[in-house]
């Protein structure tokens, strides 16, 4: 990515903020943090939206599969560390369903794709698309199943068949939908591109070889296919996670041009194949297709995925409300902490921990924690008596008494006259809550 | 076909080595050999030599703080510190994390003296490297480390842990007597720098030194730890001497995490959840530079095994 200034010498100067941005350099600012995008100024000059597309285009082409509201984007990533800035566009995890399964099999495994849905944190989790796969042999079964599952859901599509001839007839029945095809390889490789560039479907490319793998991306962008995957067919954990790594650093570092591809990645059933899809969460996997996934596994699989591309400049909140903790009752204390996430767990942790039964009362500090919270004025008198009126806290603890953080004693004065409690400063580190309750 | 050349980040530094446990190889016990990394986690093309990652059982000697399915897991054997500790040598651990959570003051205050009998019948009853922690309460672990220290002599201890404001007794507990220290620090580079700093100002040598950056669990911050981990291992092998020691992660949070053990709607099985909970906080640990990764349930332990025999390419 080139340097504001880099990008402020081929803007038009004119600072007419139609861009929305007051100035073309500050338009340039934005440009550079992946804020904005070219589009966004209407006067640029055709050779200055060359020049900037081509050095301003993410290292990872970015990649849409199916279309409108539950899209999946991939690729599009700029980064090899998730603290260097963030993950933009978090693993997509697919069931695969094929046809060698009876339509009440398939039917089975649409309504527990289905019942693979989460709720955490104030985010929706769940399956991200279905892959279809090509099995039986009969290209006539493999179409029925494209058919009814198109029919039976909205997720996107991955059609997984290596016969150009049968993908071609699948395709035709979901074009419009934009499935992902997979794939091409060494060997269907010119038909295979045929049928991607003739449906406008991003295109799967296999082999596992890095090599073989650039190679084949060379050919299928000679065919006119661009939206591409790879799938470099990693048999094992350290094949996944150094294969990955190498194509990812080989499109940051720019050492190796033919790799920034997004990544697909199937993941067998049983414990190795679990640790290669946790493998491919951290390090760098697009796109997971599981052969099984097991509730039991795929929960810790989602949250993995929700805590590694979470935006390490965005604290993760949790929902301001009134908590039990231990069972708590009319004459149990009431005590208050932030709505970041990492606040909360501690506190709720060393609360548990103490076996004494308290109301916990989250505040809503835009996920800050108690002192920067209270230093920048997001945690004060009134805000925490709003959320105690909101969750009607003070009816369902009768005590009277409202500990508060030792970080924020400052507070006890004019706590207590917004909220008519009494305040009890509590310990200033979490981990002094269990000693401090039961005394 | 078109070659693609391996990028390799080009180090300037490692980590350094250190070993736990008896070097005269008395009783049969060998010492562990930790750290030495040259490259990121289990890239073979930066850092050809498999490196050891030590798989700790969690045993405390008495039940306040242990999860309910870990207690299950090991039936009765969790009443006895020293049958728990052997069903985890039998279970192929490659050292026991002994909490002597008995000396807590606010609960059983059971007396140092006590405490590091205790942990020498762990000790020559399982033949394993040790590490060897308090119960959490600063005047009464400087007790207990110091009596275990002293009546360890030579067996070269992992004691647990130093950290800012608290780290002197720890920290002289390991030098009089040979033994080495986890120095702790709270999600944060910059801390976990500072309380090396700390330990080798006092006089620890760097090779005697452990971090602990503090492994949070997954769905409990695990990204803040995962972040700090890989940029204090960055920034050791691009250089940074102070934080080139080998790193221990502590997983057994997992278990408190209520994902990990309450019923959730279509969460499957409660158990096997748990145990994948604890297992994929490990293996973030592992990826993010983890020396040691200390685990409370048999079968994560099993998971987490396999899983660095597959990050190594091992069938």
């Amino acid at each position: 990515m080139p340097t504001a200034i880099e990008i402020f010498k081929h803007l038009p100067k004119k600072n007419c903020g139609e861009c929305r941005y007051p100035t073309c350099l500050a338009f340039a600012m934005q440009l550079a943090n992946g804020k904005a995008k070219l589009d966004d100024c209407p006067h640029l000059s055709e050779e200055g939206r060359s020049a900037l597309a081509s050095s301003s285009a993410p290292p990872i082409r970015s990649v849409k599969v199916g279309v409108g509201k539950g899209a999946v984007e991939m690729g599009g990533e700029t980064e090899l560390y998730r603290h260097d800035k963030r993950f933009f566009h978090p693993t997509a995890f697919a069931l695969r369903v094929t046809d060698e399964r009876d339509e009440e099999e398939v039917d089975g495994r649409l309504a527990y794709a289905r019942s693979l849905r989460f709720e955490r944190v104030g985010q929706e989790m769940g399956l991200d698309l279905l892959e279809l796969e090509y099995r039986s042999g009969d290209p006539g079964r493999f179409i029925g199943l494209v058919r009814k599952v198109a029919d039976g859901t909205d997720l996107p599509l991955v059609l997984r068949c290596h016969d150009p001839a049968v993908m071609a007839a699948a395709v035709a029945e979901v074009r419009e939908r934009r499935p992902l095809l997979h794939g091409a390889d060494a060997v269907n490789l010119e038909q295979m591109a045929e049928v991607a560039k003739t449906a406008g479907c991003p295109l799967v490319l296999c082999a596992d070889d890095l090599g073989r793998l650039a190679d084949l991306v060379g050919m299928a962008r000679k065919k006119g296919v661009e939206d591409l995957v790879l799938d470099p067919m990693p048999a094992d954990p350290k094949e996944t996670l150094e294969r990955c790594t190498i194509i990812r650093r080989s499109a940051i570092r720019r050492t190796f041009r033919g790799l920034g591809y997004p990544i697909y990645l199937s993941i067998p059933e049983g414990r190795r194949g679990m640790v290669m899809a946790a493998t491919a969460v951290m390090k760098y996997g697009s796109l997971l297709v599981f052969e099984e996934l097991p509730a039991a596994q795929a929960l810790p699989l989602m949250v993995l995925r929700q805590n590694i591309y979470t935006d390490p400049q965005v604290p993760i909140q949790v929902r301001p409300d009134l908590y039990p903790v231990n069972g708590p009752g009319p004459d149990s204390p009431l005590l208050f902490t932030t709505n970041f996430s990492l606040t909360f767990f501690t506190v709720m942790s060393d609360l548990e921990k103490s076996k004494v039964p308290v109301w916990l009362q989250v505040v809503d500090t835009e996920g800050l924690s108690v002192l920067t919270a209270y230093s920048a004025g997001k945690l004060t008198p009134e805000s925490v008596n709003a959320a105690l009126q909101a969750s009607g806290a003070k009816e369902r603890s009768r005590a009277g008494v409202l500990i508060i953080p030792g970080m924020v004693a400052r507070m006890s004065v004019k706590l207590n006259e917004a909220t008519g409690l009494r305040i009890v400063v509590g310990p200033k580190e979490s981990s002094g809550l269990p000693r401090f309750l039961r005394s | 076909m078109v070659e693609v050349p391996v990028p390799k980040e080009k180090w300037t530094g490692s980590i350094g080595t250190i070993e736990l446990g008896r070097a005269d190889g008395r009783d049969g016990s060998r010492p562990l050999r930790l750290g030495g990394a040259r490259g990121l986690p289990f890239l073979s093309f930066e850092d050809p030599e498999a490196r050891t990652v030590a798989l700790a059982g969690w045993v405390a000697d008495s039940l306040e703080d242990v999860p309910r399915p870990v207690q299950d897991a090991f039936g009765e054997r969790v009443n006895d510190p020293v049958s728990w500790a052997m069903d985890w040598k039998e279970r192929g651990a490659d050292l026991i994390c002994l909490h002597l959570t008995s000396t807590n003051p606010e609960e059983g205050d059971a007396s140092p003296e006590r405490a590091a009998e205790t942990a020498m019948a762990v000790l020559r009853a399982v033949g394993l490297p040790l590490i060897v922690y308090g119960s959490g309460h600063g005047e009464k672990d400087a007790k207990v480390l110091e009596r275990v220290g002293e009546m360890a002599k030579g067996e070269r201890l992992l004691l647990g842990h130093a950290e800012e404001g608290a780290y002197k007794a720890a920290a002289a507990a390991a030098m009089a007597n040979g033994h080495a220290v986890i120095g702790f620090s709270n999600l944060d580079i910059n801390l976990a720098k500072q309380i090396v700093i700390l330990l080798t100002d006092f006089g620890v040598g760097r090779g005697d030194v452990v971090i602990d950056p503090l492994m949070a669990a997954l769905g409990m911050g695990l990204e803040y730890s995962y972040s700090v981990n890989e940029r204090i291992r960055i920034s050791a092998l691009a250089g940074d001497s102070m934080l080139q020691v080998p790193m221990v992660c502590d997983c057994t949070p997992a278990w408190k995490a209520r994902e990990a053990t309450d019923d959730v709607p279509n969460g499957g099985p409660t158990l096997e959840r748990g145990i994948w909970w604890e297992s994929v906080t490990a293996l973030a640990a592992l990826l993010s530079g983890a020396d040691i990764v200390v685990l409370g349930h048999p079968e994560a332990m099993a998971i987490v095994r396999d899983a660095v025999r597959g990050l190594r390419g091992e069938v």
